[in-house]
């Protein structure tokens, strides 16, 4: 019983539309050099998957997220520079592919915002206080 | 006959909603605003949406499959605890619990408050039942519970295995008894802009609200952010998704409102901040139920969506949050200030929290949204993810932890004491972990190396307030701030360990073969078919020991039939200073090795110990409160006879 | 507090008309290449299938337009498309494939079902061009000029209301 249901779930149809090859080798495996692997793995953690848009290239099981995750870190593996390999993506597919907004004019009001909420803050407060007598 | 019974009390207290605001606004005549005939009014309201729901909750639990909502939700083969759960595992159910708790909120607010002036508690009732006669009106019209299907199927769709989890079963109702507990803070303040009657008064009947929505919220976020964490399989526990942003903001909100209404009962200060606070927590509360159900962002989190009923909320949202912000825009300059403060005061240290957490809040609302008016402005797609949060939230986060070693020792008004001796213990803890850092964690991100300093110089500055006093006679609300604010060191450490210290190792192996990561050495044994309830599986039986015990870690291959679906379950081993994690892939028919992905996690459970100690905090807080208003009334009663 | 208390209204009227705006353009959730206009990016792909040729960027600058697919043969779409193809073929359209993560046995017994409209068929086991090429899924068809620049991309099958709109393409890129 045990072996049929084992032999059962092995061959259990797949849920969606998948090749029947095997993931990349670099799809599910770790650069020997560490600190590759660890501007890898930033990379990765940055990368849109195209296919399950709410996730990380890093965290989503789809075969191109696997496929992507290869590619990042064979070109690491060559020596290029994670900005380069982003760049590379981003020519490609978009800023959309990227969870890093990219410093262009089309993402400034994002990255001033911050500042601008500060002084807007800053400047509602200012007939707050008493000055020290 | 169950179904047409709670659609019929749903009827009956959308009328009664309706009626409520009528008396409010006179249509009975002095008599008919009487506070005792809107009371009870609200009262009958908030019974008969509480059988509503119960009566739905009655058809889940028996899966009257013959009621469209438990056909496509609903299994009879799942167990108990999800057939209960399943009730609000979907849209229609879980508005029908938000409006529940709506007009309970009401119903209470109705039966036991006894600070306000009869006027204004009438204006916020009469809020409260025009916000439930929209959602009503939703229900009715756009998501009816109730509707029938026949002929009735012979078996239910089931339910996303994904959601069959003790944990997620009671995150909704957590989260939306906070969402909405916010609703009566925000009704009091449209009430109080009404008669124009702000004031501490106000801040002291708008308190325990807010607290008891704010401890909710945290327990749900945590449990949130706990389960997205083992059940998910990636080892991370918040990705600044818009789901979790759409959480994320009305806590935010709460916990400024929260400071900000010390100010104003205590000195009656910052009123104008308070009220904007409080409209805008229960708008974020509704935006933030608006945009996860509308499907007009992309999330890993996404109900199922229906652009029509996005239009319908949008159309309530932009009236409700409208009108809320008009009234504010138009009175809050009539609205006097307390007596001014110096910077360097307990007034000047909760103005500065203000500031920071409402910052915060814009650049996560920003965040969220940006990418939606970038399109709609420029036809570009752009990303705002977890890079662009950290780097702009955590800095701030930071400077948060930094004051907050310091504001709760300030005296109000004024404080020319020397702040240096009463800072010192954390500030040198802070250094000293700093530096030990650098000596034995040189690689680690300045964001990361920042926290754990602050985390660790936090620790003694939260508990400072309590040196000096006799404990057994301190307040339990003071207790309860200095271990909120402790549960944040702790829950701060926490982010910071994970992000510096966790160790991943991804690779393939056989039975038999052993795996390192970190300090541990894990051991595959077998790989076995095992069965549940609704499942099957092939599960790992792994042996993990780091020098002394073995610990055994089963991480599973789940096969679900209804609906069909995959879902993997991760194995994780809590020790004393970290977790294992460990997570079974798919197997490489070439070869017949195994997918196995490890993390070592250290003190990543402090992350949730201290968002419970945080609600814990505040649920000590809420009851200290309490108990010495009513050791007060009893006092003043008894003095009175 | 003058002026700065209508500051939230005006921040919630811009949220509403933005989401306003969302709800009547819905998201298109396709991810389109950002390489139309470019040149075709350098590639040799071995071959899919046995007899047939495999594919290098060079043979799309032929000097005539043609159409790249993408496609495999576990795509249940890239079924749906194949009469589509086959009519193209007719019509004279010169037809090239990449063939996403495929072994040569299963595209040979996907052409045998649905007939084989391509010229060449290269094999793209990793998807390596398929990234290289901002493709996002299967299917996918490209229009290439004669002298190797994308022109056009099709994404999703190819129906048979499509087929007037690619014929179209290929004539703007004469």
């Amino acid at each position: 019983m045990k072996r049929a249901l084992f032999a059962l779930l092995l061959i259990a149809a797949p849920l969606h539309a998948d090749s029947d090859l095997p993931p990349s080798r670099w799809a599910n495996e770790q650069l020997p050099n560490a600190r590759q692997e660890a501007a890898a793995t930033v990379l990765m953690q940055e990368i849109r998957c195209l296919v399950c848009q709410g996730q990380s290239i890093a965290d989503s099981d789809a075969e191109l997220a696997g496929d992507m995750r290869a590619l990042v870190r064979e070109r690491i593996a060559r020596g290029e520079r994670p900005e380069a390999v982003r760049a590379w993506l981003i020519e490609r597919y978009g800023a959309w592919v990227s969870y890093r907004p990219p410093l262009e004019p089309l993402s400034w009001p994002l990255w001033v915002a911050p500042v601008g909420l500060l002084a807007l803050g800053g400047w509602l407060l200012r007939g707050r206080f008493r000055k020290r007598a | 006959m169950i179904a047409e019974a709670g659609l019929a009390a749903l009827w009956l207290a959308a009328a009664l909603a309706a009626l409520q605001l009528g008396l409010a606004l006179g249509i009975g005549g002095a008599q008919g605003k009487a506070i005792a005939s809107i009371r009870g009014v609200a009262v009958a309201q908030g019974m008969l949406s509480l059988a509503a729901f119960v009566a739905l909750i009655i058809l889940f639990v028996r899966t009257d499959l013959s009621v469209l909502l438990v056909a496509e939700n609903s299994h009879a083969n799942k167990p108990w605890l999800y057939r209960f759960a399943g009730t609000w595992g979907n849209h229609e159910g879980s508005m029908l619990l938000w409006v529940s708790v709506l007009a309970i909120a009401g119903a209470v607010v109705a039966l036991f408050e006894r600070r306000l002036d009869e006027r204004s508690l009438s204006a916020t009732l009469a809020a409260q039942a025009a916000l439930a006669l929209g959602f009503f009106a939703f229900l009715l019209f756009a998501s009816n519970p109730f509707a029938r299907l026949n002929p009735a199927p012979l078996e239910g769709r089931g339910l996303n295995p994904l959601l069959q989890d003790p944990g997620l079963a009671f995150h909704p109702p957590t989260l939306y008894f906070g969402y909405v507990g916010l609703s009566v803070a925000f009704s009091l303040a449209v009430g109080a802009l009404v008669t124009r009657q702000v004031g501490p008064a106000l801040a002291r009947a708008m308190r325990p609200w807010v607290l008891g929505a704010w401890v909710l919220l945290t327990l749900g976020i945590t449990a949130g952010s706990y389960w997205a964490y083992y059940e998910l399989g990636w080892g991370g526990w918040w990705f600044w998704d818009p789901v979790e942003n759409a959480s994320l903001m009305p806590w935010l909100a709460a916990t400024a409102l929260l400071h900000s209404l010390n100010v104003m009962a205590a000195r009656g200060g910052l009123r104008a901040w308070t009220m904007m606070l409080a409209l805008v927590a229960f708008s974020m509360s509704m935006v933030g139920t608006f945009l996860v159900r509308s499907g007009i962002l992309t999330s890993v989190h996404a109900f199922a969506v229906d652009p029509t009923r996005g239009s319908f909320i949008l159309v309530l949202l932009t009236l409700y949050i409208g009108a809320a912000l008009a009234l504010f825009a138009l009175r809050i300059g009539h609205v006097k200030e307390g007596t001014p403060f110096d910077p360097v005061s307990r007034e000047g240290a909760l103005v500065a929290n203000n500031l920071f957490l409402s910052v915060i809040l814009g650049i996560v609302l920003v965040g969220t949204l940006y990418p939606l008016i970038a399109e709609a402005v420029t036809g570009e797609k752009l990303s705002v993810g977890p890079p662009y949060f950290n780097a702009t939230a955590g800095p701030l986060a930071l400077i948060l932890a930094a004051l907050m070693m310091i504001g709760p020792q300030l005296r109000w008004r004024q404080d020319r004491a020397a702040i240096v001796p009463r800072l010192a213990p954390g500030v040198v803890i802070a250094i000293a972990t700093l530096v030990a850092t650098f000596l034995l964690a040189p690689d680690i991100t300045l964001l990361a190396r920042l926290g754990l300093a602050l985390g660790a110089g936090l620790v003694p500055a939260s508990l400072a307030p309590l040196l000096g006093r006799s404990l057994r006679r301190t307040p339990l609300a003071i207790w309860g701030m200095c271990i909120a604010h402790a549960g944040v060191a702790v829950a701060l450490i926490g982010m910071a360990c994970d992000s510096a210290f966790t160790r991943e190792k991804l690779t393939t192996a056989l039975p038999g073969e052993q795996v390192g990561v970190g300090p541990w050495v894990v051991e595959m044994r077998t790989i076995s078919p095992v069965a549940g309830p609704n499942w099957t599986a092939l599960e790992a039986e792994l042996r993990a020991s780091r020098g002394g015990g073995v610990s055994i870690l089963r991480p599973q291959s789940r096969f679900f039939t209804e609906p069909v679906t995959t879902t993997s379950e991760a194995a994780i081993e809590t020790v004393w200073n970290g977790q294992l994690y460990a997570v079974l892939g798919a197997q490489d028919v070439a070869t017949g090795r195994w997918q196995i992905r490890l993390w070592w996690k250290p003190f990543v459970t402090l992350i949730w110990l201290g968002g419970v100690l945080i609600a814990l905090g505040g649920l000590f807080a809420l009851i200290g409160r309490w108990w010495r208003g009513y050791r007060t009334r009893r006092r003043l009663s008894e003095a009175g006879s | 507090m003058s002026r700065a208390r209508f500051i939230p209204l005006i921040v919630f009227a811009l949220i509403v008309v933005a989401v306003a705006w969302r709800l009547a353009v819905p998201r298109d959730d396709r991810v389109a290449s950002r390489l139309e206009g470019q040149q075709l990016p350098s590639f040799a792909l071995p071959p899919a299938l046995l007899g047939k040729s495999g594919l290098r960027s060079g043979d799309l600058a032929q000097g005539t337009p043609r159409l790249l697919n993408i496609f495999a043969s576990w795509c249940v779409p890239c079924a749906a498309e194949a009469p589509a193809l086959m009519e193209l073929m007719r019509r004279g359209v010169a037809i090239d494939a990449i063939a996403i993560r495929d072994r040569p046995e299963d595209v040979a017994v996907f052409l045998a079902q649905h007939g084989d409209p391509f010229t060449r068929i290269g094999s793209d086991a990793g998807s390596r061009v398929q990234i290289a090429l901002g493709s996002s899924g299967v299917p996918e068809t490209f229009v290439i000029d004669g002298r190797g620049v994308i022109r056009a991309q099709h994404i999703g099958p190819i129906m048979p209301q499509d087929v007037a709109g690619i014929l179209m393409a290929l004539e703007d890129a004469k």
